[in-house]
């Protein structure tokens, strides 16, 4: 029992980043604990993925026919009969959407402890775990205890897989058919279309909780006026429905790359820094001299944006 | 019919803050209604208004004796009443993981029955993300994770739901109740409370129970996550930060725009 077993993602045909990235951490696990590393593939063209999963870090890769799409019950199911197979020391997930669907599901049917959202796991007779609180103000390490756990790990945190690899290929006997239908997944719509494409854009000027309010909103227009920028936001602007979705720049809403960045009033929370890093340069305005947002800006500005954005649109006009 | 929301007193941190050993200095600390618990209470609220029939919304919370001035603010929202469990075991732990969470909520699920839980999507504090899904697990309820979009009216037996997965993508599921549907912010404008509602909440019933209460012991809530460390992450910044006032700081900024070439004419 010094397995590691890594559950990959994929959607709507193709493999997400996370699953490269887990089998990075799934190895680092792995050697840490002298077992094996297997990664299981459920559901869509299962062969397809394997072939693409293939990479030196992975000993074994399991394949479960069942469906097209994710689903959490037929997921659930599969993991837990995967688990109960292979008796691996540590089940490692993504801390995804669909991750969270179905990972606390998995842990509680097995009688797991389970920790979450993992940026860090190491592994010296008990495995401790490092994750975030408070927003990503602190973080902490949490031992768990015991010598079987479920994880998640959160997505951007370990360089992703490469290179073709030799792991045997099995095809997982599941019954996909006796899973539970009570959750049934009718389609998918791509949401966040509108009049303005941000991810076109080459100058974004994104602005954060730190508005306040909404009618401070002409104040960072004016700024798009005055500059020719385009107007985005994170996400609790879009939330309070101040701005429409299709401004939205993270996670869940659009990855943007333009040549600059000007995030005000945002504090840089890991989901909406997924959606922005790409950017060529990045520059912030904000009170907080620790706002993580400063960890990947190349230019700042701490003080506050009521007088600093003011100033700037004078030197435009 | 009945529907239960579980809410969450968290701490908002200051800016500046110290760590005291476990846990942030209390000074630095502001307490609220988790982010994602106030979109719960509102979208059960909804559906208790657009109800021809009557609907019970009860307000489930693992907290000490403080945060009933919180779980008072869902109550002043239109929760009709809240359980509240808090014991000295709960207050042992340095981190209450989602096994202890879910034996807890098992428990008042239990008692009242609900045919519909709302969960908020994670709590701002602990972030673990996992204590509504576990918890249907348990109860053998239906669930979805990450609802940002909630078509229900009380009585039905399906709900439809958009579970918002990453990149901007929503996913439409029907979900057979009894149902626990993880709520994420967006879902609805929450509501402020009332004068009036304020008022009425001081009359409502908060219920206190302790593990014996629901039949548990301490052993139940003593989990397998202990927190052994917390502390400030090493800032990476190596950003080029303009001091001065807000004109002196504009000019350098307005500098690197121009050098970048992307400000219009």
């Amino acid at each position: 029992m010094s397995d590691v077993l890594f559950v990959a993602e994929h959607r709507r045909g193709d493999l997400r980043d996370v699953s490269y990235e887990g089998i990075t951490a799934g190895r680092e696990l792995a050697d840490a604990l002298g077992g094996d590393l297997h990664v299981a593939v459920i559901s869509g063209s299962v062969e397809a993925f394997a072939e693409s999963l293939n990479t030196p870090a992975v000993d074994a890769i399991h394949t479960v026919e069942a469906g097209e799409e994710f689903d959490h019950d037929t997921y659930a199911a599969a993991t837990e009969a995967l688990h109960a197979e292979l008796d691996p020391a540590a089940l490692l997930l993504p801390n995804s959407v669909n991750g969270l669907d179905y990972a606390p599901a998995v842990a509680d049917s097995l009688g797991l402890p389970y920790a979450s959202d993992a940026v860090d796991v190491a592994y010296d007779d008990g495995l401790t775990v490092t994750r975030e609180m408070y927003g990503s103000k602190v973080e902490t390490t949490v031992d768990v205890a015991g010598d079987q756990f479920v994880v998640s790990i959160r997505s951007g945190e370990w360089p992703a897989a490469s290179g073709a690899g030799e792991a045997s290929l099995e095809a997982f006997e599941f019954d996909a058919d006796s899973v539970d239908d009570g959750a049934r997944v009718q389609g998918y719509e791509e949401v966040g279309s509108g009049d303005v494409d941000i991810s076109e854009a080459d100058f974004l000027v994104s602005i954060g909780r730190g508005i306040e309010e909404e009618e401070n909103l002409d104040l960072i227009r004016d700024l798009c006026d005055a500059t020719g920028a385009t107007l985005s936001s994170s996400r609790p602007i879009v939330d309070n429905g101040w701005l429409p979705k299709n401004r939205q720049v993270g996670q869940s809403g659009k990855q943007v790359t333009p040549d600059v960045y000007l995030a005000i009033g945002i504090s840089g929370a890991v989901q909406h820094v997924a959606g922005m890093k790409g950017a060529e340069t990045i520059i912030a305005i904000n009170t907080d001299p620790n706002a993580p947002i400063f960890d990947i800006a190349d230019y700042g500005i701490v003080g506050d944006l009521f007088d600093v954005v003011p100033a700037l649109i004078e030197e435009f006009e | 019919m009945k529907v239960l929301v579980t809410v969450k007193e968290v701490a908002a941190v200051e800016d500046d803050f110290e760590i005291d050993g476990l846990s942030i200095d209390d000074r630095y600390l502001e307490y609220d209604l988790n982010e994602w618990d106030d979109y719960a209470v509102e979208a059960a609220v909804q559906i208790a208004e657009a109800a021809d029939e009557d609907v019970e919304v009860v307000a489930a919370t693992i907290g000490p004796e403080r945060s009933e001035e919180t779980i008072r603010m869902a109550l002043a929202k239109g929760a009709d009443r809240a359980v509240r469990v808090w014991d000295d075991a709960i207050a042992d732990q340095t981190l209450l993981d989602v096994n202890a969470k879910a034996s807890v909520f098992e428990q008042v699920v239990a008692e009242e029955e609900p045919d519909l839980v709302l969960t908020g999507v994670q709590a701002a504090d602990d972030a673990l993300g996992a204590t509504g899904v576990a918890l249907a697990n348990r109860v053998g309820y239906q669930w979805a994770a990450v609802v940002n979009d909630l078509d229900y009216a009380a009585g039905d037996d399906v709900a439809t739901v958009r579970r918002e997965l990453e990149g901007g993508v929503e996913e439409i599921t029907e979900v057979d109740l009894p149902a626990v549907l993880s709520i994420q912010t967006g879902i609805n404008e929450p509501r402020y409370a009332s004068l009036r509602g304020i008022r009425q909440a001081q009359q409502k019933e908060i219920a206190p129970h302790d593990l014996s209460d629901l039949g548990l012991d301490a052993e139940t809530v003593d989990g397998a996550l202990e927190l052994t460390d917390m502390y400030e992450p090493e800032s990476e910044s190596d950003a080029t930060i303009f001091e001065g006032g807000a004109e002196e700081t504009a000019t350098e900024l307005a500098n690197v725009l121009r050098d970048k070439g992307v400000v219009g004419e």
